[in-house]
């Protein structure tokens, strides 16, 4: 039993306590921590009294980094994961959208929260590592990761760089290089929360309400992609837990199309 | 618009249709969240949720709250081993309080009855924990004894369920035993083992969101307790896989905390919680419903809806009917051409039509071809106040329309009485059975305390006696009439 909301409310004030930086960011945290509090008044009177574990200090304390999750990017290209899963991405660090629930996910919802412009030249945008953009006056920087698992665990991306984890969006950009044109695949993707995915600048897939992260969730139309270069481009938004997503490609009979590679904007 | 009496008395009677599925749920005061699994102490049933407390049964039918657990925390879980209770609870974690730091504790007692003088927990301690960083939050403890070794799973959604082993001797972990990951995204898990498969059960969902929470069980298999765990379309649960056994139906959402009841004799039932039952005001309640097996997978069953029905024999084929006098229907000699004139609908032979020469006593039945006949009708409803057994209230079984009762003999047979009085010999249990079949039991039979079924000893002819969960003589099928 996970009690998403009252934990929202806890990780939002907690992590308002690793405040650094500029003024902006400072702005920031200051806001999610009200945020938290307010959340946290909100949610106390559903709880049941319970008994506290102590929080490992030592783990607690520990230097954050994104590792094992990530490594940095390499020049060479990358291929797909045995399973055909990409993991090569550019990620930007979280822009922060308070939610206490998940369950506010619909459609509706998502739809207008994916596609509000959050920055310049958002769905067209390939951004280099370390490229900044700025978002409702803050500076939030994009990273070129390797995940080290078939899943981008982009909650692990936020708590490694000091980031706020809950209540966040977060956008994805990678290439994928084709030998050859390929008709008739589909993209298929799983995501925690909700996410929505452009290929090629054409929206392919939509993961709505709130969602736990299921490999091959969503599976797109039959798609084409390019010989060459094909951009694709997700955004996932999550209010309380974990956020992550999977995704790959698939021929008709659902078997992982692996003779790709990954590469990003140099 | 014209008035259509037919239809407004639909109208009228509909909502209180829906309203009476409410008999299926649990008798008295079932309010709990994060149940264990349901446990037989000392001939009481017993099961212990979150924030400390539980509730107690004579029955498992009519629960009360009353059971006795110290220690706080959440969602436990309730093994027996030899002569001690294992019980497992989560202090901290679930992103409450401490965040995602947790123990998993475990007590042990001889006996669940606090009125007993045996009971007194024992503190074994902590035998898995989260850091409160790491993606691991142990809380949900679930116990599985198989083969010899006792297994916890433990976890939410806040990264990985874990797979410990415990020494059953003591309850605590075994030296050196290490913590292996086996899903994602899931919590409330739960293990069973089931010829030679593992099964690794937990929820998909949200919780504690009442009417909105979308909680829903689910299930992936192995042949090794620490996987790797898959669903039926080969999508490992580390990936998110997982087959669904249960999910809201009726009034009732967000189902969560499997727990399997073995009842023995082909019966197995799961305990649950419903986080919004909306007949008792969208609170969470306990409840026992069916498992049925299809192709090796766990899939959960539904309450018995009352109902009128044909009484059919697995063995046979044959309809539990009255043995009395089959009354012809009239339809009028046909040819097989084309018909000359119009055609009209011919109605169903009415009571009235096939009772004319019924008996006044106790009337015997047999089993005889099914032809929809009032003879061949049963009605099935629940009695109130008279108890029940795990999961459902004890029935009648009465002729549609009448007050005729099936009943249990002094002399081991079966017949119908002429008028319901209530006695244990004319209540019946209803368990379906793990192959969905259903296996039929009077509360009582006069001057025997042997447990008996209805068997169908011959193609024809019903009786009472033991019931074997190896043959289709004691299976029998509630069909639509």
């Amino acid at each position: 039993m996970e009690k998403v909301a009252l934990s929202s409310c806890i990780e939002l004030s907690s992590r308002a306590k690793v405040l650094k930086m500029t003024k902006m960011k400072m702005f920031r945290k200051l806001v999610v921590l009200g945020i938290g509090v307010l959340a946290v008044q909100a949610c106390v009177a559903q709880v049941p009294d319970r008994p506290k574990a102590p929080q490992d200090k030592a783990a607690a304390a520990a230097p954050r980094t994104i590792a094992p999750y990530f490594k940095p990017a390499t020049s060479q290209p990358k291929a797909p994961d045995a399973d055909g899963f990409l993991q090569r991405w550019m990620l930007l660090e979280p822009i922060v959208k308070p939610n206490r629930t998940n369950t506010v996910f619909t459609g509706t919802y998502v739809r207008s929260a994916l596609n509000a412009e959050y920055f310049p030249d958002q769905f067209t945008l390939l951004p280099h590592n370390g490229q900044t953009v700025t978002v409702a006056g803050q500076e939030l920087a994009w990273h070129a990761l390797d995940s080290t698992g078939f899943n981008v665990k982009v909650f692990r991306f936020a708590y490694g760089l000091n980031e706020p984890t809950y209540g966040v969006l977060f956008w994805a950009v990678t290439i994928v290089n084709s030998p050859s044109e390929k008709k008739n695949i589909r993209l298929a993707v799983g995501s925690n929360s909700a996410s929505m995915w452009w290929l090629n600048g054409e929206d392919v897939a939509d993961l709505f309400d709130d969602r736990r992260m299921v490999m091959d969730d969503v599976i797109s139309k039959r798609l084409t992609l390019k010989k060459g270069q094909n951009v694709l481009r997700g955004a996932v938004i999550n209010g309380p837990g974990l956020s992550d997503f999977c995704v790959r490609f698939v021929d008709e009979d659902g078997n992982p199309i692996k003779d790709l590679s990954l590469s990003l904007p140099q | 618009m014209k008035f259509d009496p037919l239809a407004a008395a639909i109208l009228i009677l509909l909502p209180l249709c829906v309203c009476s599925r409410a008999f299926a749920q649990l008798d008295g005061e079932p309010y709990i969240h994060d149940p264990s699994t349901v446990i037989q102490s000392d001939g009481k049933y017993y099961t212990f949720g979150t924030g400390g407390g539980g509730l107690i049964s004579d029955d498992g039918y009519t629960w009360h709250s009353g059971a006795v657990r110290p220690g706080g925390g959440v969602a436990p879980d309730v093994i027996k081993i030899g002569d001690r209770y294992y019980v497992a609870y989560a202090v901290g974690g679930g992103g409450m309080s401490g965040g995602h730091a947790s123990n998993v504790k475990v007590m042990w007692n001889k006996t669940l009855d606090p009125k007993s003088p045996n009971f007194e927990f024992h503190d074994v301690g902590v035998v898995a924990s989260s850091d409160g960083v790491e993606d691991c939050d142990a809380i949900d403890p679930a116990f599985l004894y198989a083969n010899g070794h006792l297994w916890l799973s433990y976890g939410t959604y806040f990264g990985y369920i874990r797979i410990v082993e415990l020494d059953p001797r003591t309850g605590n972990r075994m030296a050196g035993n290490k913590a292996v990951n086996v899903a994602i995204d899931m919590e409330a898990t739960d293990l069973l083992y089931r010829d030679g498969w593992y099964y690794l059960l937990g929820t998909h969902g949200t919780c504690c969101d009442g009417a909105n929470s979308t909680y829903n069980i689910r299930v992936g298999r192995s042949r090794n307790p620490t996987g790797p765990y898959v669903d039926n379309m080969g999508i490992p649960l580390l990936k998110g896989g997982g087959k669904l056994v249960a999910a809201a139906s009726g009034r009732h959402m967000g189902l969560g905390h499997f727990g399997l009841m073995d009842l023995g004799d082909g019966v197995q039932k799961f305990s649950m919680h419903y986080e919004a039952d909306l007949d008792r005001g969208g609170r969470s309640v306990l409840d026992i419903r069916p498992l049925l097996w299809k192709d090796d997978w766990p899939v959960g069953g539904d309450d018995f809806e009352p109902g009128t029905y044909e009484i059919q024999s697995e063995r046979s084929g044959g309809a539990l009917e009255l043995a009395v006098d089959f009354v012809r229907m009239d339809t009028g000699r046909r040819g097989w051409g084309p018909p000359t004139g119009p055609v009209t609908p011919v109605a169903n032979q009415t009571l009235a039509q096939d009772s004319a020469k019924w008996p006044a006593g106790n009337i015997a039945v047999d089993l005889s071809d099914y032809m929809v006949r009032p003879h061949q009708l049963w009605t099935v409803a629940p009695v109130p106040n008279v108890g029940g057994y795990p999961g459902a209230p004890y029935f009648k079984i009465v002729i549609a329309g009448t007050d005729r009762a099936l009943a249990a003999t002094a002399e081991g047979e079966v017949e119908t009485v002429p008028a319901f009085t209530g006695a244990p010999e004319q209540l019946w249990r209803i368990d379906e059975l793990i192959d969905g079949a259903y296996r039929i039991m009077p509360k009582a039979m006069p001057n025997s305390a042997a447990p008996v079924a209805l068997i169908a000893v011959g193609a024809s002819t019903p009786t009472l006696t033991k019931f074997d969960p190896k043959s289709d003589k004691g299976k029998w099928n509630f069909r639509k009439p």
